[in-house]
């Protein structure tokens, strides 16, 4: 780690570790500088955004006022982060939070509505500590006095919003900024809160024993949801960070799942893919829903599958891209123009343009996490059953129209037969959970699904494979490949061991795969945008789980290995690599990139045979529902290894 | 309508009126002040219960003080707009100088502004003129007592 204590320069992206409250989160620097923060909600303007411009976006650190070296780690089980600077004269330990089930169960007390705790404890000699504390409202744009109440605290208000910075290092206001400094001697301990409220007076949480006390608790929250996960297969240890992770990233108040706790920043440095990804998109709905109850987060699963429900309600089952955490609207696409952006990396943008595209393959995800939530918990009440039924109508009003398909591209709509193959797996999964009595379809209706069905299949027949080139392609009638064919077989639309997805599966690797490593598109692709990025977290997953699903398993197994090397310290996952300096790229962490992680390492543990294949629901999970008309047996390309 | 009636249907429109004011310049960002919220967490430390056992309570108050009024404009015999205003307006600063220091001195959850949080008393302090709560705080406080008085002295004049 590094020794830089002016924190001038920006750290890279995999630098940071994550806290939250699943409400909100924060980014901590190795430099012990939380650098990114939005309250009271994850989509709000930041506290903090030093990520996004290191003059204008406000930090709060502590550190040595030496130079030192630092190692951090999370606290087992738990999403407490844990620094440890090492300096010449001694270490200091610095432990961060935000506090989780604040007070629970305590009469008389009275929490903020988001609390960061930081506590900071020499283990070794004597170190000298310093505070700086740089709150900014609005990324930034607002910046207010400080206001010094002491014995309660340090306040900052801003159109409804308070702050209040308390400390036992003494803190007072120099040029706008908290700063504070003590000199710590061995077992000596301080504690440092950033209380947040909004629109009502603010609480003010005590600190010494009462701190020590919310920090136990948190500690004790985090342990025991993480005793909960019943996973006991191999690479355990990735599998539980990713489900913290998902976890910090879902909404309490919800059941949604963000795509990523931050906005903007680049998948290409000094380039202009910066996104808002502080949404949640449909987009793997049906894997995020399989980890969350596969992994033993029966709840959290079903508050996701509430919110899935609910969203589809809110649309009259004509599907978004994405939503807020309510299930609204995030609001148009913005520049934050007074933002320099991560390295340069320009324009810093809030809200989502994809909001308004159409992406045809959500419909498939949708019914595919509804099959994957009846065949655990049962069927399917009489209001969700005919919401499903309306949406495999609207499939059949859309299927046949060009949409800009998973990868969200800026340029006119195609017909991709990955989304064309998820319409058609959303009416083959309405027909099958109404067959099962799971839902309710009329006959008139089933006939048209099922009709349809068949017509899509033709289609992808016709037009989504080539012969020319030996495997489908990624639209009709075209040449190239893209990494959401991978998901045609792990969807189960087409049996992963059919030789045309294997062959498929093998010119993915040839052309997008580089140190397992995989690009989710031919960089010659025009998505309306410049050319340059990395390569995707989650396809490089998805390759690791088809390898697992059709018995590769030493295959799986070493690419997973690899991929869990370009993780940072602490065990998170960006959106992107780089595949030459393994660096993370992208918003950062990202909660696919995790559920990928989680369903890899379920499909290993599965092909290892160490954990059944899932059954629920009565009868066994279908995950080779059909076959396209092969040339040849499936089960011939399936490889059996030794266990 | 009798004038009990009457009275009664005042008193509700003032303090619903009173009440959208005071909650609409908190989601504007005017003010952190909620009097429904100071007063609920003098019975309970759950933010939920606060807020409904204060509002319920706010709601009586604001009703029982329309009596006060009503007295008032008894004895001085008179009433109308300007008269209720210019005793919402007194009412307003009675409650900024007086009304909130002693609900801030007696509040069992209120945060003493000279020895600070303890893990039962954490709730901020109004602080002068609840200047605490943002600098528009005594403003709209005001406003909303001069509306309230407002409109008990114009219905004063018709129900009587």
């Amino acid at each position: 780690m590094g020794t830089d204590s002016a924190g001038d320069a920006f750290p890279p992206i995999g630098d940071y570790g994550l806290i939250g409250d699943c409400g909100s989160a924060a980014l901590v620097s190795s430099d012990g500088a939380i650098e990114w923060l939005c309250c009271p909600r994850f989509d709000s303007p930041s506290l903090f955004a030093a990520i996004l411009d290191r003059e204008r976006g406000g930090r709060f650190r502590i550190a040595p006022a030496a130079p030192y070296h630092s190692a951090r780690r999370y606290v087992d089980g738990s999403a407490v982060l844990e620094t440890q600077f090492r300096t010449a004269s001694g270490v200091l330990r610095l432990r961060d939070c935000m506090v989780a089930a604040p007070g629970a169960g305590e009469v008389g007390a009275l929490w903020p509505e988001h609390q960061l705790l930081r506590e900071v404890r020499c283990l070794e000699g004597r170190v000298d500590v310093e505070v700086s504390c740089d709150p900014r409202f609005d990324y930034g744009r607002r910046r207010v006095r400080a206001e010094d109440r002491n014995p309660l605290g340090i306040f900052l208000q801003d159109r409804g919003d308070v702050i209040v910075v308390r400390g036992e290092i003494p803190l007072d206001v120099q040029g706008g900024c908290i700063r504070g400094r003590a000199t710590l001697q061995q077992g000596d301990r301080r504690f440092v809160l950033l209380a947040y409220d909004h629109g009502e007076p603010a609480s003010i949480p005590p600190l010494g024993d009462n701190a020590a006390h919310v920090l136990q608790e948190t500690l004790d929250y985090w342990r025991g949801w993480s005793g909960r996960c019943d996973y006991e297969g191999p690479y355990r240890e990735q599998v539980v960070r990713s489900a913290i992770t998902l976890k910090l990233m879902a909404f309490s108040a919800s059941g949604a799942v963000v795509a990523a706790p931050t906005t903007s920043l680049p998948e290409r440095i000094g380039g202009i893919r910066n996104w808002d990804y502080r949404y949640c998109w449909l987009r793997d709905a049906c894997f995020t829903l399989r980890a969350l109850f596969e992994l033993g987060y029966v709840a959290e699963g079903s508050a996701f599958f509430s919110w899935l429900l609910y969203v589809t309600f809110h649309t009259h089952a004509e599907l978004r891209v994405l939503y807020n955490v309510f299930g609204g609207s995030p609001g148009s696409e913005r520049t934050l123009d007074h933002l320099r952006g991560y390295r340069g990396s320009q324009p810093v943008r809030t809200g989502n343009a994809a909001e308004k595209q159409l992406q045809l393959d959500l419909y498939g995800e949708l019914v595919a996490a509804a099959y994957e939530y009846v065949c655990r918990e049962g069927a399917l009440g009489a209001w969700s059953g005919r919401l499903l039924a309306r949406v495999g109508d609207s499939v059949c009003a859309l299927w046949k129209q060009p949409d800009q398909g998973i990868w969200e591209i800026r340029t006119p709509g195609r017909r991709h037969v990955y989304s064309v193959a998820m319409c058609g797996l959303a009416l083959e999964r309405l027909i099958e959970m109404a067959r099962a009595g799971d839902l309710r379809l009329s006959k008139r209706r089933k006939e048209r699904f099922a009709r349809i069905s068949d017509e899509i299949r033709a289609a992808i027949d016709r037009h989504g494979w080539s012969d020319r080139r030996g495997s489908f392609t990624n639209t009709f009638d075209g040449e190239d490949v893209d990494a959401s064919l991978l998901l045609i077989g792990l969807y189960g639309y087409i049996d992963p061991c059919d030789p045309r997805m294997i062959a498929t599966f093998e010119r993915v690797r040839a052309e997008l795969g580089s140190q397992g490593l995989l690009q989710r598109y031919a960089h010659h692709t025009d998505d309306g945008l410049p050319a340059g990025e990395g390569a995707f977290g989650i396809c490089s997953f998805w390759a690791v789980e088809y390898l697992a699903r059709i018995g590769r398993l030493r295959e799986a197994e070493a690419d997973f290995e690899t991929l869990c090397g370009y993780a940072n310290d602490v065990g998170l996952f960006g959106e992107e690599i780089d595949p030459e300096s393994g660096a993370v790229l992208g918003n950062f962490p990202q909660a696919f990139t995790h559920v990928g992680l989680v369903s890899a390492a379920l499909a290993i543990a599965e092909a290892r045979g160490s954990r059944p294949t899932a059954q629920l629901g009565g009868r066994e999970r279908v995950t080779h529902p059909r076959r396209m008309p092969g040339k040849q047996a499936a089960e011939d390309l399936c490889v059996e290894e030794p266990r | 309508m009798t004038p009990l009636l009457g009275s009664l249907a005042a008193a509700l429109l003032a303090a619903t009126v009173f009440t959208l004011v005071m909650s609409a310049s908190q989601g504007f960002g005017w003010t952190r002040i909620s009097l429904p919220y100071m007063i609920g967490t003098v019975f309970s430390g759950r933010r939920s219960w606060a807020t409904a056992i204060g509002f319920a309570l706010h709601f009586a108050i604001g009703i029982a003080f329309a009596v006060l009024y009503a007295l008032v404009f008894e004895a001085w015999h008179r009433s109308g707009i300007e008269v209720g205003a210019g005793l919402g307006l007194l009412h307003g600063l009675f409650v900024l100088m007086v009304g909130l220091e002693v609900l801030a001195a007696f509040h069992p959850r209120m945060a003493s502004r000279h020895h600070g949080p303890t893990p039962t008393r954490q709730l901020e302090p109004p602080g002068f003129l609840a200047l605490n709560y943002g600098w528009r705080t005594p403003l709209v406080t005001l406003v909303a007592h001069v509306v309230y008085g407002a409109i008990l002295g114009a219905s004063y004049v018709v129900v009587s």
